[in-house]
């Protein structure tokens, strides 16, 4: 069955959670033999640093133990000294390969090799030919590409491996500001950390009822889920090799094991699905951006072929 | 400081000038910037036109590429850059690191500016681009405050450039998805955020109700002032309260920090605008000039007037002050 | 800004046929003026664009590629790609780029429907345009010149003080 090249990657939880939960989560994570890599990090914000520093060595560890690739993550957003500091030393002294979140790292990270992930814009091949000839090995393309894009980027750019956003709530946006802890009467300054009540994200509404986003700290995140899982060949014959799930407050191993069944030829996508619904119930998947159409769509998958 | 203004037409250009701009930005009638709207914009010929009476008056014309290039259609944005050079521009804003690195390659005597929407928002990132593709300039993201400009400005090797006045992104530049989102159009691919072909307004009884893309941006009761149906200016449901999860209907004025940014070294202060219409162009050219060279205490007067012509009606000093996180 | 009674009245109880010929006759004198409309247009110069003054009970549907403009009772309510709706005063500096649109749609000033790139194009079209009522119309008016030209002067001194 064609796929079993696809590789699956967890992507950094994008959340707060509590650090026991989250070292506890990663632990599960290393025992699931369908994920090949994880990058680990807080990646939203740097006043959640503290939750999970404690545990990441443990984590990373052990996840390296179970035989996955393991990456550190840098920030997406990086203003303060304070943060630029920590990308410098993430990128001095860290143990595991790099993945560039801001062009900070992505400067820093030049000539050695490392990873880019879904917050550095690569919209084009010659871009991606750029970082590749820097040191880039492996790109995570960022959500918002059309799988025309996909296919024309790396079609274009030679020397890395692609990677792409298959599973998860879809990061939209990022600011300065922090909506979540303003929804909850409380500046980003002093926060009370009020992101941490809500494991999956808080909850978004148009005046008329319809669900729209999700607040997660500082990011803005879709409603939807993302899941690409009948697009699974269309990537594959793109010549992507790894797919991301990112985490989301459900069992994300028996994601991964959802997709690694399709991917292989096991069950279809349609039965896939079924199961993603099982595993994380209450969210309505999207695929619309794969599909070069408003990101929050769905577009089921296209209809066996009648012959003629 | 520079007074860097926007035009999205000849009128509105010949207006910046006349209204006293050092610099008057714009773009082509295409993708390649991050103002792709129906009617804007202009062709090569009115470029170069405007370029002529800009020089005759000793303004400078940037050109903005501030979109990145669509992954096979990179000659539209190659030509242009080349376009933009041959024309006389005398800097080109651009956010894609391979149409840095082609410009840098190809015409290596061209001013290039980086976009905010590049989304540069440390020493780090700003020295990378300027090493790397020799930037003269930076426009920074409206993510930093005064205070984080003046603890930047020594660290860079390059001139800065901060948003005065006009919209506001409430999200950092370039990173943004919302808009493609519930529409399918984006800023960094097509040019657009919150594009016209799905904004719809709809009287729901005294209410006045916007939407994009089919989901509910706001309602404005009968006479409260309006905003762009920009989804991060909504209002929105977050579990029982209804209100601005973002931000309000608002316009940016840092003004009031006038002299904190050019204390920090700022060279330059850019005014928000393309999608405006000339006679808001030659105001606030005008009033901002006016205030360039006016004392502290005279400014508030010179301003006032123009939260009227905003958002909302209303004006914030956004992220340039810390309480507004 | 409404118009004083003293104008919007005589002009109301004007027979249609009469304001369809005045209007028609200083439209087609415009576009002839203002070709370049059309470049910035493109398409959407196909698309019927309707205008109310709040203060005229009269509405004025055109479309730019047809060179047509039908003018009918407001109760009339005729079908349009997009509509705009507000002050006549506003609506003529709107046209003659003297006030910017965006400012008077958050002040509520002016209502908008329908197609908004359709609106889009033409607000920007126009403000590039560089109508000027009292100049391009000269005589062209006919009997309705006074009446132009007192409006005009109208806009000007409100647009002046940005309150058009």
């Amino acid at each position: 069955m064609a796929g079993r090249n696809l590789r699956i990657t967890l992507g950094p939880v994008p959340y707060l959670w509590d650090g026991e939960a989250w070292r506890d989560f990663y632990f599960r994570i290393a025992d699931c033999a369908w994920i090949d890599a994880v990058t680990l990090g807080e990646v939203v914000c740097s006043k959640r640093l503290h939750f999970t520093q404690p545990f990441i060595d443990a984590v990373a560890n052990r996840l390296a133990d179970a035989g996955k690739e393991v990456a550190l993550a840098s920030m997406a957003m990086v203003t303060l000294e304070r943060e630029a500091m920590l990308t410098r030393k993430l990128v001095e002294a860290s143990p595991w390969p790099v993945e560039a979140n801001d062009l900070s790292a992505l400067g820093l990270l030049s000539g050695r090799p490392h990873l880019i992930g879904p917050f550095v814009n690569v919209y084009n091949g010659a871009t991606a030919r750029m970082l590749a000839s820097r040191g880039a090995t492996r790109i995570c393309l960022g959500p918002e590409l059309p799988l025309a894009s996909v296919t024309e980027i790396i079609g274009a750019a030679s020397g890395a491996d692609f990677e792409v956003f298959a599973f998860g709530r879809l990061p939209l946006a990022i600011s300065a500001r922090c909506a979540h802890a303003r929804a909850k009467g409380n500046s980003k300054d002093n926060c009370q950390f009020v992101c941490q009540d809500d494991p999956d994200g808080l909850a978004v509404d148009t005046l008329d009822g319809q669900s729209f986003l999700t607040l997660n700290g500082v990011q803005t995140m879709s409603h939807t889920c993302q899941v690409l899982l009948a697009e699974l060949p269309a990537l594959q014959q793109a010549g992507v090799s790894h797919i991301r799930l990112s985490p989301q407050h459900c069992d994300m191993a028996d994601v991964a094991e959802v997709f690694a069944a399709v991917r292989d030829g096991r069950i279809d996508a349609a039965e896939g699905e079924a199961r993603l619904r099982a595993i994380y119930p209450d969210v309505p998947f999207s695929n619309g951006f794969h599909h070069g159409t408003t990101g929050a769509a769905w577009i089921p998958a296209a209809t066996e072929q009648v012959p003629a | 400081m520079e007074l860097i203004c926007p035009a999205g037409t000849p009128a509105a250009y010949r207006e910046a000038v006349d209204a006293g701009a050092d610099a008057v930005y714009c773009g082509f009638r295409d993708e390649t910037n991050a103002r792709n709207f129906p009617g804007l914009n202009f062709t090569r010929e009115e470029l170069a036109a405007s370029i002529a009476y800009g020089k005759a008056r000793n303004v400078q014309t940037y050109v903005a590429l501030n979109t990145f290039m669509r992954a096979g259609a990179e000659r539209l944005w190659y030509k242009a850059a080349d376009d933009a050079v041959l024309l006389g521009a005398d800097a080109l804003i651009v956010a894609d690191l391979a149409l840095m690195a082609y410009i840098s390659e190809t015409h290596p005597r061209q001013r290039l500016h980086v976009s905010v929407q590049a989304s540069a928002s440390n020493a780090d990132a700003i020295n990378f681009l300027v090493q790397t593709f020799g930037a003269k300039r930076l426009v920074l993201p409206r993510v930093l405050t005064v205070a984080d400009i003046a603890a930047l400005a020594p660290k860079v090797a390059c001139e800065l450039e901060v948003f005065a006045f006009g919209g506001l992104c409430v999200m950092a530049e370039g990173r943004c998805s919302l808009s493609s989102y519930a529409t399918g159009l984006s800023p960094n691919m097509q040019g657009v955020c919150s594009p016209a072909s799905h904004v719809r307004y709809r009287e729901d009884g005294e209410e006045m109700v916007s939407e994009l893309g089919g989901y509910t941006i706001n309602r404005f009761g009968a006479d409260e002032p309006a905003g762009y149906p920009t989804l991060c200016k909504g209002r929105f449901h977050i579990a029982d309260d209804g209100g601005y999860a973002f931000e309000d209907p608002v316009s940016l004025d840092v003004m009031e920090h006038l002299d904190a940014l050019r204390a920090a070294g700022v060279t330059a202060l850019k005014i928000e605008g393309r999608q405006r219409g000339k006679a808001y162009v030659a105001e606030v050219v005008s009033r901002l000039r006016q205030a360039l060279a006016a004392t502290p205490e005279q400014r508030p007067a010179l301003l006032a007037h123009l939260r009227r012509l905003s958002e909302g009606q209303r004006t914030t000093a956004g992220a340039y002050e810390k309480k507004w996180r | 800004m409404i118009l004083p009674k003293a104008i919007s009245q005589p002009i109301n109880r004007l027979p249609l046929p009469v304001i369809q010929r005045g209007t028609k006759l200083v439209f087609n004198q415009m576009l002839r003026q203002h070709p370049t409309l059309f470049d910035r247009l493109g398409d959407h110069a196909t698309k019927s664009f309707r205008f109310t003054p709040a203060d005229l009970n009269l509405s004025f549907l055109i479309v730019p590629a047809r060179r047509s403009i039908t003018v009918s009772r407001k109760s009339a309510r005729m079908p349009a790609d997009a509509s705009a709706g507000g002050p006549l005063l506003t609506l003529l500096a709107l046209l003659e780029g003297r006030i910017d649109g965006d400012a008077m749609f958050f002040a509520r000033s002016l209502s908008i429907s329908g197609d908004m790139e359709a609106m889009l194009a033409l607000r920007n079209a126009l403000d590039d345009s560089g109508f000027d009522l009292p100049r391009d119309l000269g005589k062209a008016a006919g009997p309705f010149a006074p009446l132009v030209t007192r409006l005009a002067e109208m806009v000007r001194q409100r647009a002046l003080v940005g309150l058009v």
